[in-house]
């Protein structure tokens, strides 16, 4: 019996690496202080009340960017391994198998579990306050959403000490990834991780769509809406015809893999092909997915920081929608490369040079509205000038991989893997970390530190540099992709070790940014105002964090840029507050059974990790309950009186 | 009180229109039968015809059954069906006519 | 909107909501009802490139038998296939027979015609079922070849949805016999007549592009 339990552990827990028994004990160690710190401070009730049972969308956006930082530093962790193990040749900090593992780990984390939640919680804390709404028009499929994905990145996230992690790349191409050659759970972990926040993807999708159609400001027609709205909305229509072909993709990966199913087998007449056209419907799209966002954000910043409405307003709202549209169409440049030599995965080929048009049209419109106004140099625009000139280049770089002849030489290099980092950080990652210093006060009431804030910047922004400019350089010189060491004499060490030092000025930007959020809550700049740029779109005429039902009076929107205007006249939402009588407010209840309902889709996802079947059929069984439960109900929202909207309203010195 | 409907008229006590657009549907489902079991065309022939009868069908849910043209705004709901109906289409013939790239190519 | 609706979540009705001098129906009177209809259009075009997904996937695999049955002999029993077909759409037919009584307001009949879709659901399940254990008894599994893993997966995704589907209107029948029309129960109602129609409309070209194409083949 011992023996047996003994046999079990070893299998169903990763063993054998020194870090992972450290991470073990880590992980234990930081559970139970959080268990021992909600327990004595008496934080349960809460945890539960205010935040896992919340619909809020403001509360849902703050834990979507808890998740995605965390995630920023789980997948940071992973690429310095990388880099260490790289920095020098012939080293054995990591083995081929190992090293594997990390970079299908930092990939798919990065892409589906930081940058994805990392747009989300954007969307979620500007979008209704920008739009002049009281919520999403969804909030609890909001909330589900959330948690879907939640569980979804856990699940993935546990086949790092249990089961072991998967390590077929993070586009999991079969047939490698078929269970002869990929016994292990780890694939199922990649699979199932990413097909239940893919859920919640969609979901949010659908919900944002409906929110931005349907829950604006009296007055504010589509194109008075601000620009951020808009890179949503197109965010959004690429989520929702894009990510069903992901799903399907996975389906059918997993039921070749449980259910001994031939689609993409080498067997049985399977072409696994067809996954890597199905993931590609979805792959190429997702770049745009992430990166729409990034350029609303930007266009927000500048408009705000330069004190200037935003140049061409309708070619910037054009570009965004035919991005959203033509970005459909591209997919299948991924394998032509393929079909001419095999292995190989351009990865943004020829999508930089048809994003390359819209997104002149775009850096034009940014630097034209920066000209000649007094630009205020803060945290935002920083790293907006920082996005805007690292994706110009990246863009270029993408351009110069289009080329056929020059793809030729370097796919598959690391010259594509500066490259799209390049677009990724340069491009995702810094436009999201501008939003996040600007949306930043709105969330949680106080200013980030500016000076810690410039030496993370500076770190980051150097690192970066350092980091890719010689992986170009590889590229050329040939040291390809996921080679986990090289040999001393192929003359790649100086460049690698040049590259290693950038990533971990890198990381010492991310401690910055980590000393500095922990600095501000205590000594930060408090914001008393809710506009402490002198902002120009709704959400900065409401106090900062905003009231849990938003607007007390929702104003009547005339011109594009509403608050600037209102302002402009000399108007207030005190005003409105003075001159309209207070009416009940009608709110949406909270609910436990989001957070339930994907519990029970991480069992079922757990149970199916493994093939527990009878461990997958109940969660399946609790799923089917709890969505029967919400079908049955009939009253889930509540009205908060009129008195205590005033009561609110004057407490927050408003009445 | 019977319930107003989208004219503002009462409605209609005889379901008319769902009549007709159930007696369609069989008419296509038929046709569409039929043409399969006939073998007088050719196959690439047959299926363009049994298509168009398919998308017919849709037409007829959409019209008959599934209320499409009403709404309390602007239609965006035939504007994202529509994007689907064309998406779906890339996605079906981009897929095959890729696959059919590739096993040319392998 | 050109006037306010009335936003009351209780589905009381105080003023006929209009749009474009139209009056609308009861399901679009509550302040989540347009929302949620919207939602439910958008969520149905989703669902549609999922399915054209599959439809792709079963296309391109259509002819990998790997040796095995063809589509061509695993289709030879006509009348299974167009009994289903028949059904789903009569009941695709009560469904719409059903929203008919509801807005005229006859709660019995509304009741009786979503009985009967549920009825026909159960049966077309049935059916199917009857269909896919026979493939089995005859050893063509979904692990046989490509073909019938595309087969099965498509059609049986089809047939997961229309379950779901079942079990859902159960929920709403018993919700309406318990509360009557109010504007909640009407935009279930719709919204789930929406869905029944759609999964019809699926069912319309596995019937045309997996059945029909094997016959004709
Ligand atoms: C923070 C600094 C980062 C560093 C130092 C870094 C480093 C690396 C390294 C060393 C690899 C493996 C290259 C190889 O051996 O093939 C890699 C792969 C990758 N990285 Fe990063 N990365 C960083 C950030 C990001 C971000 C922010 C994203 C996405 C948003 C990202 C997405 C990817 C992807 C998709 C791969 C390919 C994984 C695969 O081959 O399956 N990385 N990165
Ligand atoms: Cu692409």
């Amino acid at each position: 019996m011992l023996d047996r339990l003994k046999e079990f552990a070893s299998n169903f827990f990763v063993t054998g690496e020194p870090m992972i028994y450290m991470s073990d004990v880590a992980i234990v160690l930081v559970s139970l202080a959080i268990i021992f710190t909600l327990t004595y401070f008496k934080k349960w009730k809460w945890l539960w009340r205010e935040w896992i049972t919340t619909v809020d969308h403001k509360r849902i956006g703050i834990m979507y960017l808890i998740s995605a930082l965390l995630m920023l530093f789980r997948g940071g962790v992973d690429a310095l391994l990388m880099r260490t193990q790289l920095a020098l040749p012939n080293q054995h900090f990591l083995d081929a198998q190992h090293y594997n593992e990390i970079f299908t780990t930092h990939g798919t984390i990065m892409i589906l579990f930081m940058a994805m939640p990392f747009i989300f919680a954007l969307f979620n804390i500007a979008v209704p306050l920008q739009l002049g709404a009281r919520d999403v028009a969804f909030p609890y499929l909001n909330a589900i959403s959330f948690w879907m994905f939640f569980f979804g990145a856990l699940l993935f996230n546990l086949s790092f000490v249990i089961g072991g992690s998967p390590d077929g790349g993070w586009m999991s191409y079969p047939p490698l990834t078929e269970l002869p050659t990929d016994p292990g759970p780890g694939e199922n972990f990649y699979l199932l991780g990413l097909q239940i926040s893919g859920i919640g993807s969609i979901a949010t999708g659908i919900n944002f769509i409906v929110t931005i159609l349907k829950m604006r400001a009296p007055g504010m027609k589509l194109m008075k809406m601000p620009l951020f709205c808009w890179s949503v909305l197109a965010s959004c229509i690429v989520i929702i015809f894009a990510f069903p072909a992901l799903t399907i993709a996975l389906l059918l990966l997993m039921i070749d893999r449980m259910a001994g199913a031939h689609f993409f087998t080498m067997t049985g007449g399977g072409n696994p092909m067809m996954y890597i056209n199905l993931f590609w419907v979805w792959g190429h799209p997702e770049v745009y997915i992430v990166i729409l966002p990034a350029f609303g954000i930007l266009s927000e910043v500048v408009a705000t920081f330069s004190r200037k409405k935003i140049f061409g307003y309708a070619s910037m709202v054009a570009s965004l929608m035919v991005i959203s549209i033509v970005s459909y169409l591209v997919w299948a440049h991924h394998y032509f490369v393929m079909g001419a030599s095999a292995g190989v995965n351009s990865f943004f080929g020829v999508a930089s040079m048809i994003i390359g048009i819209p997104t002149g049209v775009k850096i034009f419109n940014w630097i034209f509205t920066m000209f000649r106004g007094r630009v205020r140099m803060t945290l935002p625009i920083y790293w907006t000038m920082a996005m805007i000139t690292c994706f110009a280049f990246g863009g270029m770089t993408g351009i110069m991989l289009a080329a056929v002849p020059i793809d030729y030489q370097v796919h598959n290099s690391y010259f594509l893997i500066a490259h799209f980092h390049q677009t990724l950080i340069g491009g995702v990652v810094f436009g999201l970390l501008a939003g996040l210093y600007y949306w930043w006060p709105k969330m949680f009431g106080f200013k980030l530190n500016e000076r810690l804030g410039k030496w993370a910047f500076w770190f980051f922004n150097i690192g970066f540099y350092v980091c890719f400019m010689p992986q170009y350089a590889l590229g050329f010189m040939g040291m390809t992709r996921r080679v986990y060491t090289y040999p001393a004499d192929a003359g790649w060490t100086s460049m690698n070790f040049t590259s290693t030092i950038g990533a971990y000025m890198m990381g010492v930007g991310f401690i910055f940014m980590v000393v500095q959020i922990l600095y501000s809550i205590k000594y930060g700049e408090r914001d008393l105002t809710g506009d402490p740029w002198d902002g120009r779109t709704l959400e900065w005429s409401v106090p900062s964090p905003a009231p849990e039902y938003n607007f007390a009076h929702i104003p009547e929107v005339e011109e594009r840029d509403a608050w600037w205007e209102m302002k402009q006249k000399g108007q207030s939402l005190v005003q409105l507050n003075h001159q309209k009588p207070f009416e009940p407010i009608h709110m949406p209840n909270n609910s436990g059974r989001p957070f339930i309902m994907s519990l029970f889709f991480f069992i079922a996802g757990f149970g199916l990790v493994f093939n527990w079947w009878w461990m997958g059929a109940v969660g399946l069984l609790g799923v089917a309950v709890t969505m029967v439960l919400r079908s049955q109900e009939r009253h889930d929202s509540h009205y908060i009186p009129a008195e205590e909207v005033q009561r609110s309203e004057a407490a927050l010195g408003r009445f | 009180m019977s319930q107003p409907t989208m004219n503002g008229n009462k409605a209609p006590h005889v379901p008319m229109k769902n009549l007709v657009g159930f007696l369609l549907s069989l008419i296509l489902t038929f046709a569409a039968l039929g043409l399969g079991l006939a073998h007088v065309m050719s196959f690439g022939m047959v299926m363009f015809i049994i298509l168009i009868l398919a998308v017919l069908q849709i037409v007829v849910q959409l019209y008959f059954f599934m209320h499409f043209t009403e709404s309390d705004g602007p239609r965006y709901h035939i504007i994202g069906l529509a994007i689907a109906v064309f998406f779906v289409i890339c996605i079906i013939g981009g897929s095959i006519w890729a696959m059919t790239f590739n096993s040319q190519a392998l | 909107m050109s006037t306010a609706i009335h936003k009351s979540s209780h589905g009381s009705v105080h003023e006929s909501p209009k749009y474009k001098g139209k009056v609308l129906p009861l399901e679009y009177t509550s302040h989540e009802g347009p929302l949620n209809i919207l939602g439910f259009w958008i969520f149905l075009a989703t669902d549609l490139i999922l399915f054209g997904c599959l439809f792709a996937t079963y296309f391109v695999l259509r002819t990998h038998v790997d040796g095995g049955v063809t589509d061509k002999e695993l289709f030879d029993n006509i009348t299974s296939f167009t009994a289903e077909t028949v059904i789903l759409l009569t009941s695709s037919f009560t469904s719409s027979l059903a929203i008919f009584a509801m807005r005229n307001n006859n709660k019995k009949r509304l009741i009786g015609w979503l009985i009967v879709t549920v009825i026909l659901g159960l049966s077309f399940v049935g059916l199917e079922l009857r269909e896919f254990i026979e493939y089995y008894h005859e050893g063509y599994t979904m692990s046989r070849s490509a073909f019938l893993s595309g087969f099965f997966t498509l059609v049986g995704t089809h047939g997961c949805h229309v379950s779901l589907g079942i079990i859902w209107m159960i929920s709403i029948i018993t919700q309406i016999a318990r509360y009557g029309i109010d504007a909640i129960n009407a935009r279930k109602t719709f919204i789930i007549s929406l869905y029944w129609h759609f999964l019809d409309i699926v069912w319309v070209f596995i019937f045309s592009v997996v059945y029909l194409t094997g016959v004709v083949s």
